[in-house]
């Protein structure tokens, strides 16, 4: 990879503290990414993965705090900066958007005022060119009449409507990274295209690398350039996309994969992932997905493993790729369905 | 196996098996009061009130209001009258001792009685629906158009002034806030599934009401209980306090703060005194009603 | 929205015919004749009889709620059976007294309640905070003819900085005002910080910071805007209960207004004069609650998140 590299991360730990005791969210998460590039964290509800993104920008709510590891932006390590070094970056440099597009813009303020408020705080842009480039945004996004959108109050508007105002908003300081929580779940599945499509479009206008978090692997696969799968706080596998569609080695990837329909297979083959994620403060001891793993051995129990490289474009957390495995040598993970 | 059998089989199950529903409540209650700390504090700050306004009377050594003295009347507080004495020379430590109880029975009295008839219009209300309920919260509505004392105030204009009339005003003045939150819950409550499974099983609109409905409406019933008895004394120390309550020469604390007020520039501490008491009083509804909302109904937290 | 107003003033016509019925009962209800209140117990029967006669108290009772109703409509609420003056003429001067003395009050309690509530919910846990809300759990306990008269006590008679009685001039004015708004500032505050406390935890909230807005940007304009929208509604009801809270302060301080008036006339048995004035309070706080009703609505209506 010779590309610039503009998001670093390096051993990412991030904890909950409740009386006493310390609940780990984020237990040791790295990763890269290349300018332009997108990468999908991937994991259901309690993965961490959410918690990963609230770290970057550090819009942790208390009693979460980042406890250890470094976020490398460009030169800066934004664990360290300063309240207001972080402050300059949100919605300039890096920028976010949420799930819930129904409840992440303020009820009180118009469309309008909550844009130009961007742009003022980073750019010191005044009402009236403040709303011209507004506008311009909103159009960016696909809002039909965005002159008299502009002067709306967000209950005016369609969640779908909403998300892309969160957007343009978003967009407005063209930052070179935008981190998108779960942009489409709240969507109804037509909208939800639409939206990523936008996401798409803009970021090739603008080169502008993308954290797509989700827990839909169909999004991944629309969107994303690499993907880290997260269970438990940590990183499982990460590789680039084809890879992760080819050849998934992670027991959980596979079954994320399995979990989604597909038109080209039986839906009576369908399955999910039987088991509840663990919940933080009661974590397995060994590997966190051994619980629910169809291959789990004693080993797997007893001992977390490590994230290994097993082959160029790919990293795992099994023990299944290690010298040690002690289950069935000729294990298949991935069935013989996924070849596509 | 007909539905009456079915019923009486299914009590009697049920009695082995777990508490009846109103024991499970009280339990569940006590559990959730305990985790709550203001709750306990104003819990205790009560209970030692009670026992003060009790056991009290029997401790001081005048007597409340035959006690005249005139050599010693408006003196401030000393070793012999802790509060000072009044303008008959009485001591107001022990008016306000043998004062508590009457206060305090008061707020009792009249949140328990008001209480009563406000939940039964409100289950009734609630349970019934239609036409009933329509016109039942209309009359309430009536009640709720007078803010604080003015509706006890229009109502002694009728019954005159008074110690029972006042508590039969502030009960007035206590049935819709009651009927209101109680047709709130009843609503909610009648149609949950085992109640009209209940129906199905042919048990009686009574039976419902008190053996599943009512267990099931305590709590808010007892936290605005709570919250009531302040607003209660509060009205009817005021009333006593404009002279249209408990009459001279009653140590009800809002009466003695009347008389006080007489003296205000001369002996300050008999106003000083009764209001006090009815404070901590207060105080300590205030604090175990807060608690126990926060405690019951965590939805109503944060 | 247009709808909804008309909606709620049509709701208000049955419970203002309540209210007129129950004051109109005020009189019928009492023991004793009127006629016999008006021209004293040992009054000669045919003056007595002219009484009735001019009252109208042998009209059947239906047409007496009538005739009853019509003068209220046109506010005239007949003559004072103590004063013999028209009700009206002796009723509005009070009333303004009294009015005042609300609004002033209620503008200190939104004035102290919101700043100690913005204070409390912005420091959460610290030392300000829970000395606030101690405070607050005193204010909200201390029945506000005992304030006043420990204000009076304290500030007229040992430090004779402010007068102890009266209303106009503005040194009159402090002390009743504290007393009466007192209690207001207390549930204000009170509510203002849990209101906040809620906000701060909306999706919203995040959204401002991950602009990059200051903490002050994002408390002051961001969450403060929606966290009075709640607090609407308590002060319209603050309102209301000053209204009627100051019958006692007016007493501790001998403020001639409609609360005093009410007190006299009852111990005078001069019902027309309580009636009026009990009508025109309750009337008052029914509008108020209207008004907040719909400005909750209006407020709301941005909020309705779904």
């Amino acid at each position: 990879m010779s590309e610039e590299i503009i998001l670093d991360i390096k051993d990412l730990r991030t904890s909950f503290f409740t009386e006493d005791v310390e609940v780990k969210a984020v237990d040791g998460v790295s990763f890269k990414l290349p300018k332009g590039k997108t990468i999908g964290i991937v994991g259901e509800s309690g993965s961490g993965k959410s918690i990963t993104a609230l770290s970057i920008l550090r819009l942790l709510e208390h009693p979460g705090k980042i406890v250890g590891g470094e976020i490398n932006f460009k030169d800066k390590d934004l664990t360290k900066a300063s309240d207001r070094e972080i402050r300059d970056i949100r919605g300039n440099e890096i920028s976010m958007i949420f799930q819930e597009p129904m409840t992440s813009l303020n009820p009180v303020y118009t469309v309008g005022q909550q844009i130009r408020e961007t742009l003022k705080v980073h750019q010191g842009l005044g009402k009236e060119q403040g709303t011209k480039k507004g506008v311009e945004l909103l159009e960016l996004v696909g809002i039909p009449s965005p002159k008299k959108r502009i002067t709306q109050y967000p209950h005016e508007l369609s969640g779908g409507m909403r998300q892309r105002v969160m957007i343009a908003m978003a967009l407005a300081c063209n930052p070179e990274l935008l981190i998108a929580d779960e942009p489409t779940t709240a969507l109804d599945v037509t909208i939800q295209a639409q939206i990523l499509e936008i996401i798409n479009d803009l970021q090739d206008r603008f080169d502008m690398s993308v954290i797509m978090i989700t827990h839909d692997m169909g999004v991944v696969a629309e969107t994303c350039d690499y993907v880290a799968v997260m269970y438990g706080g940590k990183v499982v596998e990460y590789a680039d996309v084809k890879t992760i569609f080819k050849e998934p080695k992670h027991p959980y990837t596979v079954g994320l994969l399995n979990s989604i329909p597909r038109h080209d297979v039986d839906v009576d083959e369908l399955e999910p992932i039987r088991g509840n994620v663990p919940s933080p403060n009661d974590m397995p001891k060994g590997c966190r997905f051994a619980p629910r793993c169809p291959f789990a051995t004693d080993l797997c129990y007893e001992e977390l493993p490590s994230l290994d490289k097993v082959s160029d474009d790919n990293q795992v957390r099994c023990w299944i790729y290690s010298e040690r495995w002690d289950g069935d040598p000729e294990v298949k993970v991935n069935g013989p369905e996924r070849t596509s | 196996m007909n539905a009456e059998q079915a019923n009486n089989q299914s009590t009697e199950q049920k009695k082995k098996k777990v508490d009846s529903p109103f024991k499970r409540s009280a339990k569940d209650f006590y559990k959730k009061l305990k985790k709550n700390k203001s709750a306990l504090i104003g819990g205790y700050l009560i209970i030692a009130l009670i026992i003060i306004a009790i056991v009290g009377p029997f401790f001081t050594v005048y007597d409340p209001v035959h006690d005249t003295d005139y050599m010693v009347k408006l003196q401030g507080p000393s070793a012999e009258h802790w509060f000072g004495t009044d303008h008959h020379g009485r001591d107001v430590f022990t008016r306000v001792i043998h004062g508590l109880g009457i206060t305090l029975g008061i707020g009792f009295f009249a949140t328990i009685l008001g209480g009563i008839v406000g939940v039964l219009v409100g289950i009734i209300s609630g349970y019934y629906g239609g036409r009933v309920d329509s016109i039942i919260m209309r009359l309430m509505d009536v009640l709720l158009a007078f803010p604080g004392i003015l509706l006890a105030l229009a109502l002694i204009s009728i019954l005159g002034a008074s110690l029972q009339n006042v508590v039969i005003a502030v009960s007035i003045f206590a049935i819709p806030t009651f009927a209101r939150i109680v047709r709130g819950s009843t609503l909610a409550t009648k149609n949950l599934e085992y109640i009209d499974a209940m129906r199905a099983l042919g048990a009686s609109d009574a039976r419902i009401i008190f053996k599943h409905i009512f267990p099931n409406i305590l709590s808010p019933i007892i936290v605005q209980a709570s919250l009531f008895v302040a607003t209660a004394i509060l009205s009817a120390s005021g009333l006593s306090f404009l002279g249209l309550g408990a009459q001279p020469p009653s140590p009800e604390l809002g009466a003695i703060l009347s008389n006080g007020r007489d003296f205000m520039w001369d002996a300050g501490h008999i106003a000083l005194f009764p209001g006090l008491g009815i404070m901590i009083i207060l105080l300590a509804f205030n604090v175990f009603g807060d608690g126990l909302r926060d405690a019951l109904d965590p939805k109503m937290k944060k | 929205m247009f709808q909804f107003i008309v909606r709620r003033l049509l709701q208000l016509i049955p419970v203002l015919l309540g209210v007129t019925i129950l004051v109109f009962s005020l009189m019928h209800l009492s023991p004793g004749n009127p006629a016999h209140i008006i021209a004293g117990e040992s009054a000669p029967k045919d003056t007595v009889e002219q009484i009735e006669e001019r009252l109208g108290l042998n009209d059947p009772i239906l047409v007496q709620y009538g005739n009853f109703l019509k003068d209220v409509v046109t506010l005239d609420f007949g003559n004072s059976w103590r004063t013999s003056l028209p009700v009206s003429e002796e009723l509005w001067p009070k009333f303004w007294v009294t009015f005042e003395l609300s609004v002033y009050s209620t503008i200190f309690s939104i004035f102290l309640g919101l700043i100690a509530g913005i204070i409390s919910a912005v420091r959460q846990y610290s030392v300000a905070d829970v000395s606030i809300m101690l405070v607050a759990l005193f204010g909200l306990s201390m029945p506000n003819f005992w304030l006043g008269l420990m204000l009076m006590q304290w500030f007229s008679i040992n430090l004779g900085w402010l007068p102890a009685t009266g209303w106009g001039s503005a040194e009159q004015i402090v002390l009743p005002v504290i007393t009466l708004g007192t209690m207001g500032a207390a549930v204000i505050a009170r509510m203002t910080r849990s209101s906040m406390l809620d906000v701060v935890t909306q999706d919203y909230i995040r959204t401002a910071r991950a602009k990059g807005l200051s903490e002050r940007l994002v408390i002051y304009k961001h969450a403060l805007k929606n966290a009075l929208i709640p607090v609407v509604t308590v002060v319209g009801l603050q309102f209301g209960s000053l209204l009627a809270g100051a019958v006692l302060t007016e007493s501790v301080f001998a403020i001639n207004g409609m609360g005093k008036l009410i007190v006299d006339r009852i111990l005078a048995r001069d019902f027309p004069t309580v009636q009026a004035a009990v009508l025109v309070i309750a009337v008052i706080f029914v509008l108020v609650n209207l008004l907040v009703d719909i400005s909750y609505k209006f407020l709301n209506k941005r909020i309705d998140l779904d």
